[in-house]
């Protein structure tokens, strides 16, 4: 086997891999740079499904079953562990994800908009009145 | 009671707990339940550090499953220490709760109970960061513990709480999921998760790239927790615009959890040598740790807002703590470790202070303060004497933690860092006189005749932890003998592994 072969092999071979970073750069490159705050939970959320991906790849072993032994002897099994923790994390993203968009709610009746400029905007525009204005003791 | 339920009794009360406030549903009902629960953790974190101080680490199995197969619960004198500082500040915190969150500027009514479960269940996983002895278990008790402190911060009732809280939560979020990410090629390369167990197989394999990835992802997961400079963004207004309890409580915790969590991975699970040879871990921390003082500690001067103000010395101080980290000399960890403590103590008492200012007057910026130094006088010495510890003072706290970093950096031999220490010392005293002259020299503004004194309920926990800056700022015998048998213990494990 020649070198650009081998090379290729590695390549493909770890294309598991390859989708979960591009998924990973796709997420968080949304979280960044989009304005609209719903956008950027779908980009957190899709930043935590490829770590998922990461796991439960991980944990296949090709041609493996799932690990239930149904008669004495030696089968090849997946590990489960990862399997497991995954399930975890899942749950942990959705209540992330709840807890992220029950807020933009009450962002949205609070400032009436979801885009962050304008959020920052009217949030510079009160700083500065603050100020301004003297305070009463009551 | 048995002592080997120690350990598992310090998570499992306060989760519990949560849940039953919710049933509750009565306001001082609640806050009197919650306070029971606080000081009986505070009374097991006791219990478990003179124990361990006795008889060595506790493990407790997790459903009796031996490690590492099981989820071991392990306790040894560096998390027993934070464990009982945590402790001892949530029961503080909580006294003053009642009386603070009477006041509607600062919560809305009807909020209550929903703030008390918050509390616990923020309080459980913070405990349960500590005293866990499975990685994943560590990033499940870290998400507890975020989700609710997000749910804290947005019963703000400045509008700018719930965009502070959503700052937080994406913030966090990247930084669990950074954590995650470590963890898992943390197992993919040992196959387990066991902390103890990871500590005992990464040396073999400490050269790979895999376990470089995951060191970097793990740090820098944690480093948005601890809100090192430049990763501290979400922490100013997140502190700004909470309740004034929940700022004392996460101000004087969360970034003090999350800084054992470092200190746990870089000196325990990674080993010094990996963590300072393989990896520039020092220069990292160095540049960040002095850039974070300077940089936190300058905007601070700017601020109008006190508990902006506050909010980036604390970041300032986090910087302090890195720096300690950075000599990887036990006098350097001993430093951080006692500076860990000193400033939940001091930031405890200036946030609690404010709560109290901000009861009587309803706002903190420098403009409140105006004039009221002779109607508040002890609240504003209370003030005085925190800020003269956050400066570094001779028989405060913050001169003790101050002292030994000199001296770890001086050993080190570097002068540099040692004038920026001082430097930064010299920053605070501008901004904490700024207070000061406010509140005692500049004339009132309206009427204040109706001025009073804060209520006594406020006042209690800020002198008792008043007192206790300067307690252990005298007498320093305690917090230094068990610091420095930590940092003697951690840094040894690198020589037995």
């Amino acid at each position: 086997m020649n070198f650009e072969t081998q090379w290729l092999q590695t390549f493909f071979g770890l294309y598991n891999y390859w989708i979960v970073v591009a998924l990973m750069m796709c997420g968080l490159f949304i979280v960044i740079t989009d304005g609209n705050l719903i956008k950027k939970v779908v980009g957190l959320t899709i930043f935590q499904t490829s770590v998922f991906i990461l796991y439960i790849s991980m944990a296949k072993v090709t041609g493996a079953t799932a690990p239930i032994q149904i008669e004495q002897g030696t089968a090849v099994y997946s590990n489960p562990l990862p399997h497991v923790l995954i399930l975890t994390a899942i749950v942990v993203s959705i209540s992330t994800t709840a807890v992220a968009l029950a807020l933009i709610v009450r962002i949205k009746r609070a400032y009436h908009t979801v885009e962050e400029d304008v959020i920052q905007r009217w949030d510079v525009k009160k700083r500065r009145s603050e100020k301004r204005s003297k305070p009463f003791h009551e | 009671m048995s002592s080997a339920q120690l350990p598992i009794l310090q998570v499992i009360v306060p989760l519990l707990a949560a849940p039953l406030c919710l049933l509750i549903n009565h306001k001082l009902l609640n806050w009197l339940f919650t306070l029971l629960v606080s000081g009986f953790s505070f009374v097991v974190a006791a219990l478990m550090l003179w124990q361990v101080s006795d008889t060595g680490p506790l493990s407790y199995h997790l459903g009796g499953w031996m490690p590492p197969y099981g989820i071991e619960i392990r306790v040894d004198q560096l998390n027993a220490f934070v464990a009982l500082l945590i402790t001892a500040i949530s029961t503080l915190v909580i006294t003053s709760a009642h009386t603070s969150l009477e006041n509607k500027k600062d919560i809305a009514p009807g909020k209550h109970t929903y703030f008390y479960v918050a509390y616990l269940l923020c309080f459980a996983g913070l405990l349960g960061i500590l005293v866990t002895g499975d990685a994943f278990n560590l990033f499940v008790f870290l998400e507890i513990s975020s989700l609710s402190s997000y749910v804290l911060i947005a019963l703000g009732r400045d509008r700018r709480a719930l965009w502070a809280s959503f700052q937080y939560l994406v913030m966090g979020t990247i930084g669990a999921t950074f954590i995650l990410i470590g963890i898992g090629l943390l197992y993919m390369k040992t196959g387990t998760l066991n902390i103890a167990d990871l500590a005992e197989r990464l040396p073999e394999m400490a050269d790979t790239r895999t376990i470089f990835v995951a060191f970097c992802f793990f740090i820098v997961g944690v480093c948005l927790k601890l809100a090192l400079f430049p990763l501290h963004m979400w922490l100013p207004n997140a502190y700004a615009y909470a309740p004034t309890v929940v700022t004392a409580f996460l101000a004087a915790s969360s970034t003090k959890v999350a800084l054992y969590v470092v200190v746990r991975f870089v000196f325990v699970v990674f080993g010094v040598d990996f963590s300072f040879t393989t990896i520039p871990l020092q220069a990292v921390f160095v540049t960040l740790g002095t850039l974070g003082v300077l940089v936190a500690s300058l905007v601070a001067i700017n601020q109008q807002n006190i508990k902006r103000m506050l909010a980036y010395s604390s970041i300032a101080q986090i910087g302090y703590m890195v720096l300690g980290l950075s000599f990887g000399s036990i006098t350097g960890l001993m430093a951080s470790l006692l500076h860990l403590f000193n400033h939940a103590l001091m930031k405890g008492a200036l946030f609690l202070t404010l709560g109290a200012v901000f009861y009587r007057i309803g706002g903190v910026s420098l403009k409140h303060f105006q004039g009221i130094g002779r109607h508040m006088p002890f609240t504003l010495a209370a003030f005085v004497i925190g800020g003269v510890s956050i400066i570094g003072m001779p028989l405060t706290v913050g001169f003790v933690s101050k002292w030994y970093l000199l001296q770890a950096a001086i050993a080190q031999g570097w002068y540099l860092v040692s004038v920026i220490i001082l430097v930064g010392s010299l920053l605070s005293v501008i901004y904490i006189w700024k207070v000061v002259d406010a509140a005692y020299f500049k004339p009132a503004l309206v009427n204040q005749a109706q001025l009073k004194e804060a209520p006594l309920s406020l006042l209690i926990p800020v002198w008792v932890l008043v007192l206790a800056n300067l307690y252990f700022g005298m007498d320093t015998r305690l917090t230094v003998t068990l610091t420095d048998q930590v940092a003697t213990q951690l840094m040894h494990i690198e020589v037995l592994p």
